[in-house]
């Protein structure tokens, strides 16, 4: 349970780490919350670490009204806290546990490309991107989207020698909400599935847009847009109807109209026609689909209704 | 390859050589002889060898000592020291701190409670795990004190939920929870009655 001997590098700045990186193929290290349990089981041995955490100008979040960008070296914790994003503060509470989000990278979770983590997801639905940097004579840069940036399980577009600078979240439009439902045996324990949900209404609290992407359920985030078959739905409760919400997410106790309903739930097996999910000793795939049938209307939901609430704001 | 790294180790600075590969937890209990971090599972599962970094809970054995040079940690034993009361109010009895004499016939009588007083006093989240019996074998605790110490200094009066959530990521075989739980409620209520 002690991690495999490698050499060291400790570059002081980004030029210095691409540097690194283009001469002996190392790994990054950046939190090291999930490449250190690797190492520990030996299930991973690089030869090479280069350890970014001295690279002071990796820790930038900047926020602007396009969206936030994360740098490489900002923990899940300092994120979350700096409430840059709503739906990635939503996303990071569901990430493991406090510990590991005070050492852990929002940067690191994306490259990791774990297809159970959130992360992934939450940039795949707000079709991000992630900046990719290499050393060719100087400094090279490129932007890669969500849907190009994961290639499969636990595979990023990642090439040897690049290491990820940051990652780009755009913001949200007007009048738009968001949800994030996963069931995980334990807090903080990887879902079983998970749905995030980003929903946009009209002045007249009418879904115009709505997408969703899983976790759990295949190799990779999966996408699905539902606008065509909850577009047009009016969000009940919108006018200020009770919000009551279980230890299960929200119960709609408002009594949705019949044309709601069907919408939500012909959104929900669209989105379970797209998933992939696999049995394991954790749960069937069955068991997952279901899941993520319920999750995706429950995600659904509850993003219109917060995205209707924005209409005066 | 060794390298020669500082780490500020409840409040003493500290110099140590180590090989890259050397977990912070590992640099603790051996190189430095601070055994109150244990190590359980290794991967981050069960917290037992969870320390401050600069004042935050992390996992020391999801850390490589290197990555740290230069950081602050407190461990289990930087706990009492940073809830000992003021200097003003020990006992005056702490002058026996070297009085040690294992099998000498010509003993103080009154040298049990001289030892008694010389120990530093427990912080309020050691006192409360102690008074709501919110620990068994003792294996766990350090990490559960560390990351309790952390969680109610950023929430100072957390409800049963928040607790829950709060000690997620540490797990104990022995209590069931419940009097952990009790425990960081009474810790809450000292810390409010003692500042």
């Amino acid at each position: 349970m002690k991690p495999p001997p490698f050499a060291y590098h400790a570059p002081r700045d980004v030029g210095a780490a691409l540097r690194t990186l283009a001469q002996v193929r190392g790994k990054v290290l950046a939190g090291g919350q999930s490449l250190i349990p690797l190492m520990n089981m030996r299930l991973a041995a690089p030869e090479h670490l280069v350890d970014i955490n001295r690279i002071g100008s990796l820790s930038a979040i900047d926020a602007t009204p396009a969206g936030v960008r994360v740098g490489a070296l900002v923990r899940h914790s300092d994120a979350e806290h700096a409430g840059a994003h709503p739906l990635l503060t939503r996303a990071l509470k569901l990430v493991a546990h406090p510990a590991i989000r005070n050492r852990g990278t929002v940067v690191g979770s994306l490259v990791h490309a774990d297809p159970a983590a959130e992360l992934p997801a939450v940039l795949a639905v707000l079709d991000g991107t992630v900046r990719l940097a290499r050393w060719d004579g100087r400094a090279v840069e490129r932007e890669v989207p969500a849907r190009e940036f994961f290639v499969g399980p636990l595979e990023s577009a990642v090439e040897p020698g690049e290491l990820a600078v940051s990652a780009f979240f755009p913001a949200l439009a007007p009048r738009t909400g968001t949800a994030f439902e996963e069931v995980a045996r334990r807090h903080g324990d990887y879902a079983l599935a998970g749905v995030c949900a980003v929903v946009t209404v009209d002045g007249d609290a009418r879904v115009t847009a709505a997408r969703v992407a899983c976790v759990g359920v295949g190799p990779v985030p999966v996408v699905v847009d539902v606008t065509g078959a909850c577009g047009g739905v009016d969000v009940p409760g919108a006018s200020g109807g009770a919000d009551v919400t279980g230890a299960f997410g929200e119960v709609d106790m408002t009594g949705a109209s019949g044309s709601a309903a069907g919408g939500w739930a012909e959104a929900a097996r669209a989105v379970q026609e797209e998933t992939e999910p696999e049995s394991d000793v954790h749960a069937s795939a069955a068991y997952r689909r279901h899941l993520v049938g319920v999750l995706a209307e429950r995600a659904l939901r509850n993003a219109a209704r917060e995205g209707a609430a924005a209409r005066g704001a | 390859m060794e390298h020669e790294i500082t780490l500020v180790v409840n409040g003493a600075t500290r110099r140590v050589n180590v090989p890259a590969r050397r977990l912070l937890s590992d640099c603790l209990r051996h190189d430095l002889g601070l055994t109150g971090t244990h190590v359980g599972c290794e991967h981050g599962v069960c917290g037992c060898c969870t320390v401050l970094l600069d004042g935050r809970p992390v996992r020391s054995c999801l850390t490589f000592a290197v990555t740290v040079d230069g950081q602050e940690i407190t461990t289990v034993e930087g706990l009492a020291r940073e809830g000992a009361p003021p200097r003003g109010l020990r006992s005056a009895g702490s002058a026996a701190t070297g009085a040690t004499g294992e099998g000498g016939g010509t003993e103080r009588p009154s040298r049990p409670h001289d030892v008694e007083e010389v120990k530093p006093a427990l912080s309020p989240v050691q006192r409360a795990f102690a008074e709501c019996h919110g620990l068994q074998c003792g294996f766990c605790t350090p990490g559960f004190l560390c990351t309790v110490t952390a969680f109610l200094r950023d929430n100072p009066a957390p409800s049963d939920d928040e607790i829950v959530e709060g000690i997620s990521g540490n797990l104990c075989r022995c209590t069931g929870y419940q009097n952990i739980v009790k425990a960081v409620h009474r810790a809450a209520e000292l810390l409010a009655e003692e500042t």
